[in-house]
């Protein structure tokens, strides 16, 4: 993620950044929307089992990737896992399925169509811009998502007390071993300490999170979420692809319905 | 004035307590205290005295709506008025900058306490770069608070109390977590702020010769008590330093003078070749790649003398200290035993199996609490004789011993977590020390020993760590504890820039 | 707050659903400190899920020749809602700690992305109607393990739905039944012993949790 100098905030917008660097990318459009454009397909694919309906979607938002602005390092990161996972589901589905390679392989594809529209939300958008536009646009209640965005932020800190942990079980002669037990067993300890530490660091930050006058009235926005005609745009084409696909599957004859 | 702000309020308490909930004793009681506007107050006292509670009350922070709860008795206003948060012009500086950044870009996070204030968005800017550069901040409003270090978050902590333009500033050992040179950094910017501000100051610190210079009055309270010295720096600690100083305080002229048994000296003990550290896996597919911490290093750790690693935060001390326990691998390069150790396990340390390595390397962490692992002060002692095959007899005597060196003995039924620091920090010495007598590790790896000990845990620690010294034991710290590094190093390393510089046996502070 | 222990079933002339209203209302008055506290748990717990994932990726295909081992490890996955529950013990806390700890995997990177949010809500709403059903007021061990089931349906229900759906019916109807047992198993008892654990060790001051 790019830093950006003082000077280079637009004067009227405050302290929203400037984003003119990916104006025609999907880093631009408000978080609000991709997450709901994800979660449209994500529920409205659920339905068609067959290869084709998800396979169009699929590649329609395969087509998208190279303009989404995300950088090559992490669509390399990820891709592994993601495909990854679309195998081990179609041989699962075509070793205890019944209905053979072909409804494996559909249950695969729908799969990566259902996930890809949401890990190219949640890689385009910055969590402050995806709360702002949460509480802004969405109406989500302001002090859990403050409280959820701030605490997102200890990620760091909170994954360095859990290698600590870990070294200090070490050190005090425990290792679990091969023996699933104690595996289970130190792992429990291991989250108890961390538990401990992150009740410890939550109550820190509340207090210097309430030292602020967190919560002592309505908040004013520094930042303003703006809901441009491209967001619109984007739900208007998320539904009328979904809807194309559903209706060239089934003037294919190809669609297959859940449980039909 | 680079901050505008009205003058200072008034902080006024008459008969006043507080009591944590399911606590049986007052932690302050019967205060009795006026500050005027504009007046820089020092709070002072042994550890337990309350001092933070009365500045997270002076902050509203106290009561059924914050985090911190129990009884209040007495009065307390600030301007007339009962304490509240925020809307009060009150702003709070704690210890730790880690848990006080609450938003992930430096202006946004600025912003985060004029938000809560409704504020007007228009107004909102000018008062945070207005307030950024009051503190000095080199970086931009878009700046990643992540990116920033110790000495730099606590700045744009500040920088976020005064956008909020606090007429009463409270400050909770602003610096005790940071490095000297951070430490410093938010030294000067107090005295600069200071001088450009009229908000009165109430200010608690631990290492008091810091800070004495930043304030005009000097306040004593007593563990359960009220105000028991009031007055001028100089006066207070010319009546009442000695009595201070018993109590654990660090009060300047009166540094405890410890006379550790001397070093023996010995031979080598464990030899770091080659060692190329990396920082650890951060989570995340959009971390940022590993980057080397230490590069090339070659150290070797002797019998009987105390090694301490010294340099500024980030550099790479704790690493290099959890390398040379066995506790992590190097990226490249080893860890290898040397002398009698070589006898036990010849591989390199990471490799040995956990409870042999806790048997001959004993690590104490910076957070003690880390090492806990059961849920009494006797159960952590006895986990490692009882490891080691030591009899239950012969166990619990030493146990016992170690109790009693270590003014444990009143807590063994305690759940370790619920210690006071002090008393933490010599439980988590003293399990490194409980494989027995004839079983203390060979070695001695401590993270940070004495960070915000009291004068008397000081002063423990250091003969603990001379005796084992002149026992033979290698003793090897990261520290930035001058007062440690004078009465307890033979071998100081510095570590800087992933190098390493070994300065010859000194007893003199550089 | 707690001190009012009545049990849900004595009742005087009003109604249940009127009691769970004034009951809610009751409780309606979150602290930051419980805001936060719900969320960093589940920033903790989000954090070892993500390295652990790494592991599950991993070892994703020994699975593939025994998918109902996967199932029993489940509930390590839906341990954050009933957690958070247990420990800030106020409505919403599970769904908050469920979301937030989910968040984070979308945060750091998994091949879900946003939806794993979705999934989250939903494992943490199905706890949190269980801890609604005893009115926020009984949060012993019975009660953890109905969280922990709860907690369960929802992945029970989308592994058979999106990765399963060829399956014939016994295998699907096994493949849950896994997953709710290691829910109530890892997530119920778990959970209910970790929040024991954490009140002995007198960690949960700030909140009723901390009588254990």
């Amino acid at each position: 993620m790019s830093t950006h100098d003082r000077g280079a905030a637009g004067a009227g917008d405050l302290l929203t950044l400037d984003t003119t660097d990916t104006r025609h990318r999907l880093t631009a459009l408000n978080p609000a929307a991709k997450l709901i454009a994800a979660l449209i397909i994500g529920i409205g694919l659920v339905p068609a089992v067959d290869a084709v309906t998800g396979g169009i979607v699929l590649a329609v938002v395969l087509v998208c990737v190279p303009f989404s602005g995300v950088d090559r390092r992490t669509l390399i990161l990820l891709s592994g896992p993601f495909l990854l996972m679309g195998l081990s589901s179609a041989a699962v589905n075509y070793l205890y399925g019944e209905q053979g390679l072909e409804g494996a392989i559909g249950v695969a594809v729908r799969l990566l169509a259902i996930a890809l529209p949401g890990l190219l939300a949640a890689l385009t958008s910055d969590p402050t811009e995806m709360a702002d536009g949460l509480v802004q646009r969405l109406k989500v209640p302001e002090r859990p998502a403050m409280g959820v965005l701030a605490a997102l932020r200890l990620i760091p800190l909170l994954a360095d007390q859990w290698r600590t942990i870990t070294l200090a079980r070490r050190a005090r002669g425990l290792e679990a071993g091969y023996d699933p037990v104690r595996v289970v067993r130190l792992f429990f300890g291991r989250i108890f300490a961390l538990l401990v530490r992150s009740v410890r660091t939550g109550t820190l930050l509340a207090t210097a999170m309430d030292a602020r006058g967190f919560g002592t009235g309505p908040r004013s926005h520094a930042r303003v979420s703006r809901w441009r005609a491209a967001d619109t745009l984007l739900l208007v084409a998320t539904v009328l692809l979904l809807a194309g696909a559903y209706a060239l599957s089934a003037r294919l004859g190809t669609l297959v319905l859940l449980f039909s | 004035m680079a901050v505008p702000n009205a003058r200072g309020a008034r902080v006024e308490l008459s008969g006043w307590g507080w009591k944590h909930a399911g606590r049986a004793t007052h932690a302050l009681r019967g205060v009795d205290l006026v500050i005027e506007p504009g007046e820089r107050v020092l709070l002072l006292g042994a550890s337990g005295a309350g001092k933070s509670t009365l500045l997270h009350s002076l902050a509203g922070l106290t009561g059924a709506s914050g985090a911190i709860s129990g009884d209040e008795e007495g009065v307390l206003r600030v301007d007339g008025r009962p304490a509240s948060r925020g809307r009060g012009g009150v702003g709070l500086v704690s210890q730790d900058p880690e848990t006080q950044v609450v938003m992930a870009r430096a202006g946004d996070d600025v912003a985060f306490g004029p938000e809560n204030l409704g504020v007007p968005r228009e107004e909102i800017r000018p008062r945070v770069e207005n307030a950024l550069d009051a503190v000095g901040f080199p970086y931009g409003l878009g700046h990643p608070t992540g990116a920033l270090s110790g000495g730099e978050k606590q700045r744009l902590v500040v920088a976020g109390a005064l956008a909020m333009r606090p007429r009463l500033l409270l400050l909770d050992e602003p610096t005790a977590n940071l490095d000297p040179a951070g430490a410093a950094l938010v030294r000067d910017l107090l005295t600069r702020l200071l001088s450009e501000t009229e908000a009165t100051l109430v200010l608690v610190e631990h290492r008091v010769a810091d800070v004495v210079d930043l304030v005009d009055r000097v306040v004593v309270l007593a563990p359960g008590g009220g105000v028991i010295a009031d007055g001028p720096p100089t006066a207070v600690f010319s009546t009442h330093g000695r009595a201070l100083a018993d109590q654990g305080v660090w009060v300047p002229g009166e540094e405890p003078e410890p006379d550790p048994a001397p070093a023996p000296g010995g031979s080598p003990r464990l030899a770091a070749e080659g060692v190329v550290a990396r920082t650890p896996f951060s989570p995340g597919v959009r971390a940022a790649e590993p980057r080397v911490v230490l590069e090339d290093v070659d150290l070797v750790v002797s019998a009987g003398e105390a090694t301490a690693l010294t340099g500024p935060n980030g550099a790479g001390k704790s690493t290099l200290l959890m390398l040379l326990a066995g506790l992590a691998k190097p990226h490249r390069g080893r860890v290898v035993p040397r002398g009698p150790l070589v006898a036990t396990d010849r591989r390199p340390l990471v490799r040995w199996p956990a409870r042999r390595l806790a048997r001959h390397v004993g690590t104490v962490f910076q957070h003690a609490e880390d090492q806990f692992v059961t849920s009494t002060v006797r159960d952590e002692l006895r986990f490692a004789p009882h490891r080691a095959g030591l009899g239950a007899a012969e166990t619990d005597a030493w146990v016992g011993e170690l109790m009693e060196r270590l003014r444990l003995n009143t807590l063994a039924d305690v759940h370790p977590y619920t210690l006071s620091g002090g008393e933490k920090r010599r439980l988590s010495v003293a399990t490194a020390l409980s494989s027995g007598p004839a079983h203390a590790p060979d070695v001695l790896a401590l993270d940070e020993p004495t960070f915000g000990q009291d004068t008397r845990t000081w002063s423990e620690l250091v003969e603990l760590l001379g005796d084992l010294r002149a026992q033979g034991r290698a003793v090897t710290m990261a520290t930035h504890d001058r007062l440690l590094l004078r009465h307890l190093t033979d071998v100081r390393v510095h570590v800087a820039d992933g190098r390493v510089l070994t300065a010859s046996p000194h007893k003199e502070d550089v | 707050m707690g001190t009012d222990t009545e049990p849900p079933s004595a009742g005087g002339a009003r109604g249940f659903p009127t009691r769970i209203g004034d009951r809610l209302r009751e409780l309606r008055n979150w602290r930051t400190v419980d805001i936060v506290v719900a969320a960093v748990i589940g920033v903790a717990v989000g954090v070892v899920f993500w390295l652990w994932g790494i592991v599950w990726t991993v070892t994703g295909p020994l699975f593939v020749l025994f998918p109902p081992a996967q199932a029993l490890i489940y509930g390590v996955w839906l341990l954050p809602g009933v957690l958070g529950g247990l420990i800030v013990r106020l409505p919403g806390a599970a769904v908050l700690t469920s979301i937030t700890a989910a968040s984070v995997s979308a945060l750091l990177g998994s091949q879900w992305g946003v939806t794993v949010v979705m999934e989250g809500a939903l494992q943490g709403l199905l706890p949190e109607l269980v801890f609604l059903l005893f009115l926020y007021r009984r949060w012993g061990m019975g009660v953890a393990v109905l969280a922990g089931m709860a907690a369960g349906l929802s992945p029970a229900v989308r592994d058979v739905v999106v990765y399963y759906p060829t399956w014939p019916l016994t295998h699907q109807l096994v493949y849950g039944a896994c997953i709710l047992v290691s829910g109530a198993l890892i997530a119920g008892v778990g959970g209910r012993l970790l929040t024991s654990a954490l009140a002995r060790a007198g960690a949960l001051t700030p909140f009723p949790s901390a009588r254990g």
